[in-house]
C-alpha cells in the first residue's frame, strides 16, 4: 500500500522542553524540521515541572559546575555516567542565560541577577552545605521555559504538526533511522516523515503506575518505537518515587503538608513512622517514607476497603495555619480525595513521578547500541533527549531541578550532533524500506479489524495494577517473580485490543490503544530488568538486598555496577559498564551514599 | 450523532488530555459523567479549554475566579460531584 511521504532534513517527535530545544538549534541552522506533537506544544508535560533548573551561576553565593556534577554522581548511586554528566553540570549555565536570551522570565535579585534558590541535594563544595543553585520563574518554571522556545521556534520557521501521533521509527536494513510514520489526528491518515536525523523527545511512560503524578499524555511513546525498532532501553528499573501522591488520582501533595505537622496513620491509626525512624519521623527522606508505607500496606495495616492506602492527617492543625502555609491542600483533597482535610485525613500512596531510564544515548545525543565489540555504537540518523532518553545522568535517582537541566542540555546537545551529521551527509535521502512503512499501517489495521480482543481501558488498568502491585517503591523477589508473568499476560491482552470506534477521523478510541502498545513495552522492560538487578540502588530497593556492613544501602557494586539493557526481542538482558571517567576531571571515587 | 457532531466531540475530548494531571481527572470526571453539552456548552467548553494549564487549575480549584458568565457555568460543572 502506497502512504504520503513528506520529506525534511530533521523530524523530532514530541514538543516538550527537550524537543522544542532540539528544533530551535536545527532551525536557526537553517535546516527544515518538523516537530510532530499529540498536544499542542505548551500543553506538553514540561508544564508541570515547577522547582526550577540547576546551574552553578553563583549568583548568591560561590558555586562551581564541579560541585554540581560531585552531586549528580552521588544523586545517582554512581549509575550515571561521569563523562555525561560533567557535560551536563559545565553546560548549565550556558544552556539557563542562553534560555534568557529567549526571554524566558527567571525571577531576579534585587541586583537583576537570575536568583537562585536551594534545592534538595544540591550542595557546595563537595557535600558540606547546601547551595543556591535552582533558577526560578515564580512557580510556572517549566511553563515559562517552553513558550520562551516555543516562540523561539516560531522565528526561526520550525513546522509543527500538532495532533499527530508517531507510530513507529523506520529503520532499514544496515539499521540506519530514516524517519517516522506518523499519524494525523484529524482525518486518520498516515503519512511518513523521511529525515535523515530523527530525534526522540517523548517524556516519560509514568502512566504504567496505578498511582502516578505524570499527566494522560506521558504513555512512552518514544520508548515503544524504539524497543519494536530493536533498540534497547536502558534501565528501565528505576524509576522515582514521591511519598504522598493523592490515592487513586495520583495527584501530589507536597512535602510541605508533613513539614507543618502533618502526620502519616495506618488503619489502627498509630503514627507508623516512629517505628521506622524514631527521631525523623514523619520528616525521613522520601525513600524511607515511602518504604515505610508500602510495609504497612503489605503487611495489612493499609486504610479502606482493599487496604491499600494510608492516613495523612492534619486535622489536629489550626485551619487558619493549613490555609495560610499550605494554600491548595484542601483544594486538592477536596476536589480528588473528596475529604476536607480541615476535618478527616488524607488518603495517600506512594506515587511514580520520574523516569531515570529510556532510550540509551551518549552526551551527544546519539542513540547508542551494542554491537560487535562495542557495547555503544552509534545509531545513524537517530538521537534522543530528555526524560525518554537515558544519557545516563540521573542514573538510580534523580536530583531536583536536573531534569529541566537534562532536557536543555541534552535537547540542544542531539540538535548540535544532528546540525553536524547533516551537514557531513549527501544531498539525497536514502530511499525507504516499504517493509517498515507497512508495519505501521498494519499495527493501526489490527486495531481497526481486531474482533473479540480486549477492552484497552480494563488492560490498561490490570497492566496500572500490576506494575504498582509488583514494581513498586519498595520490592520484593516473589512478588517481582510473579510480576514477570503477569505483565506478560497483560501485554498479550495489550497487543490484541479492540476498539468499537472505526471511525478514521478524529478517533480518540484508536489514539489510546496505540498508546497502550507503547506503555505495555515500558511496563514489561521495567518488570523484567527490577527483577532481574538484586541488589538495592537509588530508586530501586529490594527487601531482600538490605542495608548491611557489606553491601551499605544494600548496593552491590562488586556484581551490579552496570547498566541494564532490556530488548524486546526475546524479552532479554543485556548490561553494559557505568563510564566512571569524566571528561576532565577525576573520578567521583564510589562511596555509599549517605545525606 | 452526525459525524460532524462526533468530529466536535471527540476533538474537545482530545482538548481536554492537559499538561498537568490534576485537569486531566477533572476532566475525565467530567466526560465520564456523560454529560448533555448543547451548542453553547461546547462553545463554552472551548473557551476554557484555551486557557493556559496553570490558570484552568486556578479557576477549578477556586483559587480565582472568572466575570465571564459563560466560563463561570462551565467551571461549576467541572467542579460538580
Amino acid at each position: 500500500m502506497s502512504i504520503t511521504v513528506r520529506t525534511f532534513d530533521a523530524v523530532i517527535v514530541g514538543a516538550g522542553g527537550a524537543g522544542l530545544r532540539a528544533a530551535i538549534q536545527l532551525s536557526e541552522s537553517g535546516f527544515k524540521t518538523a516537530v510532530l506533537t499529540k498536544v499542542f506544544p505548551t500543553r506538553s508535560h514540561t508544564v508541570a515541572a515547577q522547582g526550577g533548573v540547576a546551574a552553578s551561576l553563583g549568583n548568591s553565593e560561590e558555586d562551581h559546575w564541579h560541585w554540581h556534577m560531585y552531586d549528580t554522581v552521588k544523586g545517582s548511586d554512581w549509575l550515571g555516567d561521569q563523562d555525561a554528566i560533567e557535560f551536563m553540570c559545565r553546560k548549565a549555565n550556558e544552556c539557563v542565560i542562553e534560555l534568557e536570551h529567549y526571554g524566558m522570565p527567571f525571577d531576579r535579585t534585587d541586583a537583576g541577577k537570575i536568583y537562585q534558590r536551594p534545592f534538595g541535594g544540591h550542595m557546595s563544595n563537595f557535600g558540606e552545605k547546601p547551595v543556591r543553585r535552582s533558577c526560578a520563574a515564580a512557580d510556572r518554571t517549566g511553563h515559562a521555559m517552553l513558550h520562551a522556545m516555543y516562540q523561539r521556534n516560531v522565528k526561526a520557521n520550525t513546522q509543527f504538526f500538532v495532533e499527530w501521533m508517531a507510530l513507529d521509527l523506520i529503520r532499514d536494513a544496515d539499521g540506519e533511522v530514516l524517519g517516522v510514520t506518523a499519524m494525523d489526528m484529524e482525518t486518520g491518515e498516515i503519512v511518513a516523515f523521511h529525515a535523515k536525523a530523527t530525534i526522540f523527545a517523548t517524556g516519560g511512560a509514568g502512566r504504567i503506575f496505578y498511582s502516578s503524578t505524570n499527566a494522560f499524555i506521558n504513555t512512552g511513546d518514544g520508548l515503544g518505537m524504539a524497543a519494536r525498532a530493536g533498540i534497547p532501553l536502558e534501565d528501565m528499573e528505576f524509576w522515582q518515587f514521591h511519598p504522598t501522591g493523592v490515592a487513586g488520582a495520583g495527584v501530589l501533595i507536597t512535602e510541605g503538608v508533613r513539614g507543618e505537622g502533618g502526620i502519616l496513620r495506618n488503619s489502627a491509626g498509630e503514627r507508623f513512622m516512629e517505628r521506622y525512624a524514631p527521631n525523623a519521623k514523619d520528616l525521613a527522606s522520601r525513600d524511607v517514607v515511602s518504604r515505610a508505607m508500602t510495609t504497612e500496606i503489605n503487611e495489612g495495616r493499609g486504610c479502606g476497603p482493599h487496604k491499600d492506602f494510608v492516613l495523612l492527617d492534619i486535622s489536629h492543625l489550626d485551619p487558619a495555619t493549613i490555609m495560610k502555609r499550605l494554600p491548595g491542600i484542601r483544594e486538592i483533597a477536596i476536589q480528588f480525595a473528596g475529604v476536607d482535610c480541615i476535618k478527616e485525613p488524607i488518603p495517600v500512596v506512594p506515587t511514580a513521578h520520574y523516569q531515570m531510564g529510556g532510550i540509551p544515548t551518549n552526551y551527544f545525543g546519539q542513540v547508542v547500541v551494542p554491537q560487535g565489540n562495542s557495547k555503544a555504537a552509534v545509531v545513524p540518523g537517530f538521537y534522543a533527549a530528555g526524560e525518554c532518553a537515558c544519557a545516563s545522568v540521573h542514573g538510580a535517582n534523580r536530583l531536583g531541578t536536573n531534569s529541566l537541566l537534562d532536557l536543555l542540555v541534552f535537547g540542544k546537545s542531539a540538535g548540535e550532533t544532528a546540525v553536524e551529521e547533516l551537514r557531513k551527509s549527501p544531498k539525497a535521502h536514502k530511499p525507504l524500506p516499504q517493509a517498515e512503512l507497512d508495519r505501521a499501517m498494519a499495527r493501526v489495521s489490527r486495531i481497526d479489524t481486531q474482533k473479540g480482543g480486549a477492552s484497552v481501558h480494563e488492560t490498561q488498568l490490570a497492566m496500572r495494577r500490576t506494575m504498582q502491585k509488583h514494581a513498586g517503591v519498595f520490592r520484593f523477589a516473589d512478588l517481582l517473580k510473579e510480576g514477570v508473568e503477569r505483565i506478560g499476560e497483560v501485554r498479550n491482552a495489550a497487543l490484541s485490543t479492540e476498539i468499537a470506534d472505526k471511525s478514521k477521523v478524529f478517533n480518540t478510541a484508536r489514539v489510546e490503544a496505540l498508546e497502550l502498545e507503547n506503555l505495555i513495552e515500558v511496563a514489561v522492560a521495567t518488570m523484567v530488568s527490577a527483577e532481574a538487578r538484586k541488589e538495592s540502588r537509588g530508586a530501586h530497593v529490594r527487601d531482600d538486598a538490605p542495608d548491611t556492613p557489606a553491601h551499605p544501602n544494600g548496593r552491590d557494586d562488586e556484581n551490579w555496577l552496570k547498566h541494564t539493557l532490556w530488548y524486546r526481542e526475546g524479552n532479554r538482558l543485556d548490561y553494559k559498564a557505568v563510564k566512571l571517567t569524566p571528561l576532565t576531571v577525576d573520578t567521583v571515587a564510589l562511596k555509599t551514599r549517605a545525606y | 450523532m452526525d459525524e460532524q457532531r462526533r468530529v466536535r466531540r471527540e476533538r474537545l475530548r482530545w482538548h481536554c488530555r492537559r499538561a498537568l494531571l490534576e485537569l486531566d481527572i477533572v476532566f475525565q470526571r467530567f466526560w465520564a459523567r456523560e454529560e448533555e453539552l448543547g451548542d453553547n456548552d461546547e462553545a463554552a467548553l472551548e473557551k476554557l479549554l484555551a486557557l493556559e494549564d496553570h490558570d484552568l487549575w486556578y479557576l477549578v480549584s477556586g483559587r480565582t475566579e472568572t466575570d465571564d458568565p459563560q466560563l463561570k457555568n462551565m467551571v461549576e460543572r467541572l467542579c460538580r460531584d
